[in-house]
């Protein structure tokens, strides 16, 4: 690893870019993930990273190639991809008698395995099979997740995360309203996960909220839970720290109370209060005799000299 | 009459299932958990899990009803988000998004800032803050505001100066013009060093080998592993006396200085060990041959090699292969044949052996 390991002086313009995208910065870029066939897969296997790659173009790289490793004995190798291809989630993809028609979910962290989750798949039916009209590619899919098992269990909570993750797409600041066309919808039931993927047909309802319609599209997936590699707690903490400069800037002297009300906080310089604007009362009024006799009681007498 | 009636309950009925199929009421017994910047929406209803275990289209049929509900739900949030049209009064309806709440771990670690240079602390220190600069300035030859440094910069292109005074106390011999070249060479080469410099301390900085994690992560080797258990060891109270060893752990502690303390003997100790001890010094003083250790030779000549290697190479790059490269590729210098063979240069006197290494 000694030859990663260097650091590259770029010596063009765009070398020097390519590099800067790679580099950790605040706001980070969407996570590419990479789908790889393990030295035995089979063609269902095979057929499932293919239909995840369709729907996660163009944040995915499917590597057309079988490599022969084992993700839960020795990360090395899909570390070694990760660092090349800059991808931070993987879908391995594999088969043997133990454990057939086997997928391996997994992210990293900094170039290092953090979690690896690996499912079974049940029963497949992939984009070919259902003949219909499909969504364009690149659109941010609708994700929902049912079952309480997803909150109950921690490996499901983490599987939750990393799906969440994997299938996210770009953050964007808007959406288009008549866009929101893909939703996939995962069901944690009896210790299976069902995930499947529909296509949303918006319909006229009487008010201005359309009323949704369900088209099935897409992957369909019967997933089981088998073996798990969860990074331990602080790792997995110390992934999520964002740094300061992400927090949202308070506003300072604005407060909100329960009710919803906002107060705001002013702050004034000392007040005047010989200078105070109050009822003017004329008949309190200081005549011009009274004044003078004032003064010349105060005031020293300026003497006139000749 | 009945035939009326019966029309009219059937348009009735026909109407309301036209209702329902319009309508956008969904009836869950738990609110779902939403987060619009995701997309995303949580159902922590349980599903009908007796329904969804007989397999073929009647499962298929219960969770696209499901998926539609949730479905249903989450787009009636969606719809409720302060929309407008983008691109004037024909585009598309926009909603805007809110901040994603749910918490993913990043890709990468967040970026450290880089260390200050060796300017930027001296300005600190000093109180000097940056002057902002225009970018034009006003050039009184050619009339016109002119760039401050670049193609075509005010006060023309310096190294056609086609006069160089002779300052006052230089060799009136001296070519001004190299002279102005060379000091112009030498600041580039000067300031491209420092940049480097300022690169290098920066990285540094950066990717020091982290503290190995006091956490097993799987992926440490075995005397990473030793020397956290030796850290772990000495966090306790009594600093580790106390604790039982490993089964294969050594015996004995290792001392905290990692063997590098000068030990004495004891002032009253082995009467025998001493009485030897002096009588070898002097047998060695009063001998005519020159005693030499061998071992303590080579080492300090190879060191002497080794300064007057780095000496040399100061200015340039250090080789890729390092200090052992570079020791193994000069032919013969390498072993204590070499370094034996090289003592009869130097004129040890006798005893030096003995003594402490200067």
């Amino acid at each position: 690893m000694d030859a990663l390991d260097r650091v590259v002086k770029p010596k063009t313009k765009r070398a020097k870019r390519f590099l800067e995208k790679r580099e950790p910065k605040l706001n980070e870029n969407t996570k590419n993930a990479m789908l790889i066939k393990g030295g035995n897969a089979n063609l269902t296997v095979s057929e499932v990273l293919k239909d995840i790659y369709a729907v996660k173009k163009p944040f995915a790289v499917l590597y057309k190639r079988k490599n022969v490793t084992r993700p839960f004995e020795d990360q090395t190798s899909l570390e070694f991809f990760s660092k090349k291809s800059d991808c931070s989630l993987f879908l391995f993809g594999s088969h043997n008698k133990k454990r057939p028609n086997n997928l391996i979910i997994g992210r990293m962290f900094d170039y290092h395995v953090l979690d690896m989750i690996e499912l079974g798949i049940e029963k497949f039916v992939s984009l070919k099979d259902i003949k219909n009209s499909k969504c364009p590619e690149g659109t941010k899919p609708m994700l929902i997740f049912a079952g309480d098992v997803f909150d109950v269990n921690e490996e499901y909570r983490r599987l939750k995360s990393l799906l969440i993750d994997f299938f996210r797409g770009p953050t964007v600041p808007s959406i288009r309203l008549a866009g929101l066309e893909y939703v996939l919808h995962f069901t944690a039931v009896d210790g299976k996960i069902y995930m499947r993927s529909y296509k949303v047909l918006l319909k006229k309802s009487g008010c201005k909220i359309p009323r949704i319609e369900l088209e099935e599209m897409g992957p369909s997936l019967d997933l089981v839970m088998r073996r798990t590699h969860l990074a331990s707690d602080d790792l997995y903490k110390l992934s999520l720290k964002q740094p300061k400069g992400l927090k949202p800037k308070k506003k300072k002297n604005i407060s909100h109370d329960v009710f919803g009300t906002t107060y705001g906080r002013i702050h004034m310089q000392k007040q005047d209060l010989s200078k105070l604007q109050t009822r003017k009362m004329k008949g309190l009024k200081k005549r011009p005799a009274e004044k003078s006799a004032e003064d010349g009681g105060t005031a020293p007498k300026k003497s006139k000299s000749a | 009459m009945a035939a009326v009636r019966v029309e009219a309950v059937l348009a009735a009925a026909e109407e309301q299932e036209a209702e329902k199929r319009r309508s956008i009421a969904v009836e869950k017994e738990l609110e779902l958990e939403y987060d619009l910047g995701n997309l995303l929406a949580v159902d922590r209803n349980p599903p009908p899990a007796a329904a969804l275990r007989g397999a073929g289209p009647r499962r298929e049929a219960l969770l696209r009803a499901l998926a539609r509900d949730n479905t249903q739900l989450l787009v009636s949030r969606l719809w409720e988000l302060p929309a407008e049209r983008a691109g004037g009064a024909g585009g598309p309806l926009v909603a805007q998004l809110p901040e994603p709440a749910f918490r993913l771990p990043r890709e990468k670690p967040p970026p450290k800032p880089r260390p200050p240079t060796r300017w930027e602390q001296f300005a600190r220190l000093k109180g000097i803050r940056r002057k902002k600069k225009t970018s034009l300035v006003w050039d009184e030859q050619a009339k016109e505001w002119r760039r401050r440094w670049g193609y075509r910069r005010a006060g023309g292109d310096p190294s056609r100066a086609w006069l160089a005074e002779v300052p006052a106390g230089a060799d009136p011999e001296e070519d001004q013009f190299a002279r102005l070249r060379r000091e112009k060479r030498e600041r580039v080469a000067r300031n491209e060093l420092n940049r480097l410099r300022n690169l290098a301390r920066a990285h540094r900085a950066g990717s020091a080998v982290p503290a190995a994690p006091l956490h097993p992560t799987g992926h440490q080797d075995r005397d990473e592993l030793r020397r956290v258990a030796r850290v772990a060891r000495v966090s306790t109270a009594s600093l580790g006396r106390f604790q039982p060893r490993l089964p294969k752990e050594s015996a004995e502690p290792p001392s905290r200085s990692g063997g590098k303390k000068r030990r004495f003997e004891p002032l009253l100790g082995n009467l025998a060990a001493e009485r030897s001890r002096q009588l070898d010094l002097l047998r060695d003083m009063g001998s005519k041959k020159p005693v030499l250790d061998i071992t303590r030779a080579v080492n300090k000549q190879l060191r002497q090699e080794e300064a007057e290697a780095a000496a040399a190479n100061k200015g340039k790059k250090q080789s890729k292969r390092g200090k052992r490269g570079r020791r193994q590729q000069r032919p013969g210098r390498s072993g204590k044949k070499s370094g034996a063979r090289r003592q009869p240069q130097q004129q040890k006197p006798a005893g030096t052996g003995r003594r402490k290494k200067a």
